[in-house]
């Protein structure tokens, strides 16, 4: 394939970002018109390289469309970007959260559409570059840019909540910001920590993933870093007790920004735990997975029943996607193929169902100006339509079969029961499908049913482009449920290389743990 | 025709799932099409199922010994394979034929229930889906695609109930149902989990092979089985209706009244009876699980019964009865006889759909007034609902020539059976069997009285309400009543004991060899003596007047109340639910706020502090900085030459290389 695909579809918003730069700032409409091209085309860019890769890689598995122009010679930096089973379907995650998102309601982007898009589109790309990074420099990199764009759209469109006056988007949008910071400085003392190590064992500096995952780093070693990375990659996938940043950050940006960050930004702790942390380092993983699953139990059933106490629609979906991240912890605890299969359908599942949510929310709070639920009610006699894309939302957030978030949770459960470590956190993490159907069905019932409010009777239903991102992903959460496999057989193709890791490092060095 | 209907089995519940998707998508604004769409497609199921059923009977019980099964791969991995698909026995086409029978009458019925409903094309859509996923749930070939379909039932059952989303009322009771049943299925799909990874399967049929040896596949021992069946019981519990699992149902009334004769008294609420129906080997092997379901069924039965005679409103009385009905069905399957509980199953569709469309018939005619004290001689208004209503109580009181008569009755054999008065009794616990089968007797005697009395209450006597002028219903919605009474007497006859190979219901639908079941006389006239009393005491009680209900209630006030109020189980649920998960809730969530944050918020605070006092070393003074900067070379000169090492790490900070 001579055609650079992946930088295509990399580049692309950030192109988009480029010639926004030049257009009149009055012209809104044009600029989002940019937006959604250059949002759109990686879409479909997307979609075609999974079909391809689904047809004719997936047997093989490995990457596939890699791209490699070397950067820093001097010091093993490579440009190299490439997908297999594991990343591509979080970079379609990347791609239709990133379409959605330019077209969903945010209440206060209008007035200054100009910045707004074009720090979102920089966003998209900072976010598609972790995923599609075969050069760990370059996966920092990415990783990196992500930051800047979203303390800004934080503090500039961000909002503030009722149910926690004393907290202001600043605030939020600070935390945010500094807690991913320090995480990411943590995850940089791992990172270079082992690429000398890996310098002085090849005797060659490289960044490149495949290369260092031929390596077997030492025992204590692989403890060391792995614990380093995980610090940064847990709180970045907000691990209970690194969790806080979450809800309020979510709550306080605009919705575009949260359908980012709780649909797919966040998975990028878990990707990164993976991809870099149990792949190069399993020795470490199995020494820290019992650590991670106890804490699991703590996102779970924690944050759900603090979901319970939640007023504000945001924060229901805000500790909810932190307690939804319990699950991908868990699956990643057992370190069993099942369990990292589920938990990276998981990782998809979540993304396109918190997208949704905040999509839909954010269209509610856009037209009512509230988010607080005991303002609202009776909403479906107002808005059928959206009625119906909030239960879409509500059923997949409980894990309802036929749609996308069910069959990742069951093979979750599978890996977790049916390793030692993670057997009796399971147990009381499965409570949380429980509680979890509690608190979005008791917002449903309270923001969707009950008598009809005259007050929103101007409200309109949801129609033309701001139905665009609802339909795409109530599409894609159908589509995926029914036929799992579609997912499942990518991400197990993906993972397999892994898991064959953590089998050999069990057999190497079994003994000396 | 047959090959075609076998083959393309999964057309029945797929033709229903198509009708939900055009009428979502497409045909929501023209209601009449809608509704054509979706009896249009339950028609066509209903027809391939009855040409599966004919050809099944004919060939007697080749299937049930060699299921047709169809499946593709629905998602599979190393260790974890699942397969979607059909699999065709007796068992499962009797299921598809009462599903569609019933769900066909009830759309008909709907059509003149709920006509000028501006929500009509939702409702069939709804009915649509509940119906596609009823019936995948029937021929469902493993256990995670039934919990799939199961789950699915869930949800109809949560857009129906509160179909009627601007009732407060309703919308909480289409909660309180999800979540009920939720927690069961923590139970049920804990199970369905613990046995994927202990026999590596859950193929109804490979499961039914190795468990009765699980030994050799597994590592469990037969308490650890014993448990996993006990867990899995809980989401069968919830679904049914059982106790402590029932409190969902009575509130689900709160649907259309079409709704709950399809969904919560005919179909949905037996999928609970039905699975543990078709894993029923993972049962007969554990004499203990078997014993719980047992005794969880007599106890629902009549625990269900004991709350039906004080409920005032026709609805909740059917509602707590069949939650009585459900309880003998669990146990029949607790005796350990699947003819007995699929039976039951089948007759008690029929006459419990009669009798929920017979309610509706008569809140139509009385505008929606709930109280039967409102109501009253009925009788004259509505001659169609009444005698259709007089064969559905017989039937449920198990009075012969009607249907109840004789499932009732199998159900009484089998459990004396199993009992010590039997003096035959093959398992270990025969004296709780004797327990359960009194218990039986009573719950039958129960249901004759209260059915009785709501009866004579709201056909007989005078009309108590002023403000309405009853009237029979439409011919749409009594044609449905009349062929379902029909079938609540024919229905029963197949069951006729001393039917032979070929012809009897056992022989069809069974676990294990066939045996003709002899009549126990004993038992017949017992039961029926039971009946005949409890009917004849609500007669005198409220036709005849020749006592008075009043002076019972003051004679025990306290156990009238506690019946009236359904034991108080809702407001100790509710209590629960406020005073400790929701309080739990808002404590963790402050606990979040004050002390997780304000550990975080703590950090932040520190590195501001610590600004504040690093800031006062920046003096501005060239003398300071220059001390500061030789004390550190020194600093450092003194820690190489202790270490001794020139270690990388210094290399890398002071850029030696």
């Amino acid at each position: 394939m001579n055609f650079p695909v992946l930088t295509t579809i990399l580049l692309l918003p950030l192109l988009g970002a480029i010639i926004s730069i030049f257009v009149p700032k009055e012209k809104s409409s044009i600029i989002k018109g940019i937006a959604g091209i250059t949002t759109f085309i990686p879409l479909v860019l997307t979609i075609w390289i999974y079909y391809l890769y689904y047809t004719q890689h997936m047997a093989t598995g490995g990457y596939a469309f890699t791209e490699s122009i070397p950067w820093v010679k001097d010091l093993g930096i490579t440009y190299g970007l490439g997908v297999d089973g594991f990343s591509l379907p979080l970079v379609l995650l990347t791609s239709v959260i990133g379409f959605c998102a330019v077209y969903s309601r945010s209440w206060s982007v209008e007035t200054r559409a100009k910045e707004f898009y074009i720090l979102l589109l920089i966003l998209i790309t900072g976010v598609m570059g972790t995923f599609l990074a075969t050069d760990l420099f370059i996966f920092f990199l990415f990783y990196e840019v992500v930051i800047i764009p979203i303390y800004l759209m934080v503090i500039i469109w961000g909002s503030g909540s009722k149910t926690r006056k004393d907290i202001g988007k600043e605030y939020a949008g600070m935390k945010l910001t500094i807690y991913l910071l320090i995480g990411s400085a943590f995850l940089l003392a791992g990172l270079i920590w082992m690429y000398m190590l890996a310098g002085e064992m090849l005797g060659v500096l490289t960044f490149d993933l495949a290369t260092l995952a031929t390596l077997n780093f030492a025992p204590n070693l692989q403890i060391a870093i792995f614990g380093l990375m995980a610090l940064g990659f847990l709180s970045l996938i907000s691990m209970f007790p690194f969790h806080s940043w979450s809800p309020d950050g979510y709550a306080g940006a605009p919705t575009a920004v949260s359908m980012i960050h709780a649909g797919v930004l966040k998975k990028i702790g878990g990707y990164g735990l993976i991809r870099i942390g149990i792949f190069l380092f399993p020795v470490g993983a199995k020494f820290w997975a019992p650590v991670i699953a106890v804490l699991a139990i703590g996102n779970v059933v924690y944050t759900a029943l603090i979901s319970l106490a939640q007023k504000d629609m945001k924060y229901v979906v805000g500790y909810s996607s932190v307690s939804h991240m319990g699950f991908v912890l868990i699956g990643i605890a057992s370190l069993s193929l099942v369990g990292l299969n589920g938990a990276v359908a998981n990782m998809f599942g979540h993304g396109i169902m918190a997208a949704l949510f905040f999509s839909i929310i954010g269209y509610i709070y856009g037209i009512t100006k509230t988010r607080y639920i005991p303002d609202l009610g009776g909403l479906a006699h107002q808005m059928p339509r959206l009625a119906g894309a909030f239960l879409v939302a509500a059923m997949a957030s409980a894990g309802l079969p036929g749609l996308l978030t069910f069959v990742p949770e069951v093979t979750i459960f599978i890996g977790a029961f049916d390793s030692p470590i993670t057997r009796i956190p399971a147990f009381i993490v499965l409570t949380g499908i429980v509680i979890g159907a509690v608190y979005v069905l008791r917002m449903a019932a309270n923001v969707l049913f009950g008598p009809r409010k005259e007050q929103w009777d101007y409200v309109e239903d949801i129609k033309g482009f701001s139905l665009l991102p609802i339909a795409v992903l109530v599409a894609f959460a159908v589509i995926f449920g029914l036929f799992p496999s579609l997912l499942m057989d990518m991400v197990n193709s993906g993972i397999q290389p892994i898991a064959a890791k953590l089998l050999s490092a069990g057999s190497q060095i079994g003994g000396s743990l | 025709m047959f090959d075609f209907a076998l083959n393309n089995a999964w057309l029945i519940p797929l033709l229903p799932a198509l009708a939900f998707g055009i009428i979502t998508l497409f045909t929501k604004k023209m209601i009449k099409l809608s509704a054509s769409i979706s009896i249009g497609a339950i028609l066509i199921s209903f027809v391939l199922s009855v040409i599966l059923g004919i050809e099944l009977i004919g060939q007697g019980d080749t299937f049930l010994e060699h299921p047709y099964k169809a499946v593709v791969t629905w998602f599979s991995m190393p260790g974890l394979s699942i397969e979607v698909g059909t699999l065709i026995d007796n068992i499962s086409v009797m299921m598809l034929l009462v599903v569609t029978f019933i769900t066909s009458l009830v759309q008909i019925y709907s059509l003149g229930y709920m006509r000028g409903d501006p929500g009509l094309a939702r409702f069939f859509a709804y009915v649509s889906l509940f119906a596609a996923s009823m019936l995948g749930l029937v021929i469902a070939p493993n256990l995670l695609i039934m919990f799939v379909f199961w789950e699915l039932v869930g949800l109809c059952s949560y857009l129906l109930i509160g179909f009627w989303y601007g009732k407060i009322s309703a919308s909480a009771a289409a909660k309180k149902a999800f979540i009920t049943c939720r927690a069961g299925d923590f139970g049920l799909l804990l199970g369905i989990i613990l046995l994927q990874i202990n026999f590596g399967t859950l193929d109804l049929q490979q499961l039914s092979v190795m468990i009765p040896n699980f030994t050799q596949y597994t590592g469990l021992t037969a308490v650890g089985l014993t448990v996993i069946a006990i867990i899995l019981f809980l989401g069968p519990m919830a679904k049914s209706g059982q106790f402590p699992f029932h409190v969902w149902l009575p509130d689900a009334m709160e649907g259309p009244t079409p709704v709950s004769a399809l969904i919560h008294a005919a179909t949905m609420v037996v999928a609970g009876v039905y699975l543990v129906g078709r894993i029923l080997t993972l049962f007969i092997t554990l004499p203990s699980a078997l014993l719980f379901v047992a005794i969880i069924g007599a106890f629902t039965a009549l625990f269900a019964a004991t709350i039906a005679i004080t409920q005032t409103e026709m609805k909740k009385i059917l509602a707590y009865s069949t939650i009585s009905q459900l309880g003998y069905m669990m146990l029949a399957l607790g005796a350990a006889s699947l003819t007995a509980s699929m039976f039951h199953l089948m007759t008690h569709a029929f006459f419990k759909a009669l009798l929920f469309l017979g309610a509706g018939c008569v809140l139509h005619a009385m505008h929606n007034e709930a109280s039967i004290w409102k109501y009253g001689g009925l009788r004259k208004y509505m001659p169609v609902t009444y005698w259709t209503f007089l064969i559905g109580c017989l039937a449920i009181a198990g009075i012969f020539p009607f249907a109840g008569f004789f499932s009732k009755d199998l159900i009484m054999e089998v459990t004396f059976a199993a009992s010590s008065l039997s003096g035959h009794a093959h398992g270990p616990f025969p004296v709780a069997y004797t327990v359960l089968f009194l218990m039986a007797a009573l719950t039958a005697f129960l249901t004759a009285f209260y059915m009785f009395r709501m009866f004579f209450i709201c056909f007989h006597g005078e009309l108590r309400s002023k403000e309405v002028q009853p009237h029979e219903a439409p011919k749409v919605m009594t044609v449905p009543l009349i062929i379902l009474g029909i079938f609540s007497i024919i229905s029963g006859w197949v069951g006729w004991p001393g039917l032979g190979e070929g012809q009897a219901f056992g022989y069809f639908v069974r676990l294990g060899e066939f045996q003709v079941m002899e009549a126990n006389w004993l038992l017949i006239i017992l039961s029926t003596l039971l009946a005949l009393f409890g009917i004849g005491l609500a007669a005198l009680f409220y036709w005849k007047k020749s006592f008075s209900p009043q002076a019972v209630i003051e004679r025990v006030p306290f156990l009238y109340k506690l019946s009236y109020n359904k034991y108080y189980i809702d407001e100790f649920y509710l209590w629960i639910i406020h005073n400790i998960i929701d309080k739990c809730g808002w404590l963790l969530w402050k606990f979040d706020i004050y002390v997780i944050d304000g550990i975080v918020n703590g950090f932040g605070k520190m590195a501001q502090w610590g600004g504040a006092v690093m800031r006062k070393v920046q003096t501005g003074q060239l003398q300071h900085y220059a001390l500061i900067f030789f004390m550190g070379i020194v600093l450092m000169l003194l820690l190489l030459s202790f270490t001794g090492v020139h270690s990388p790490a210094i290399g890398l900070m002071g850029g030696a290389k």
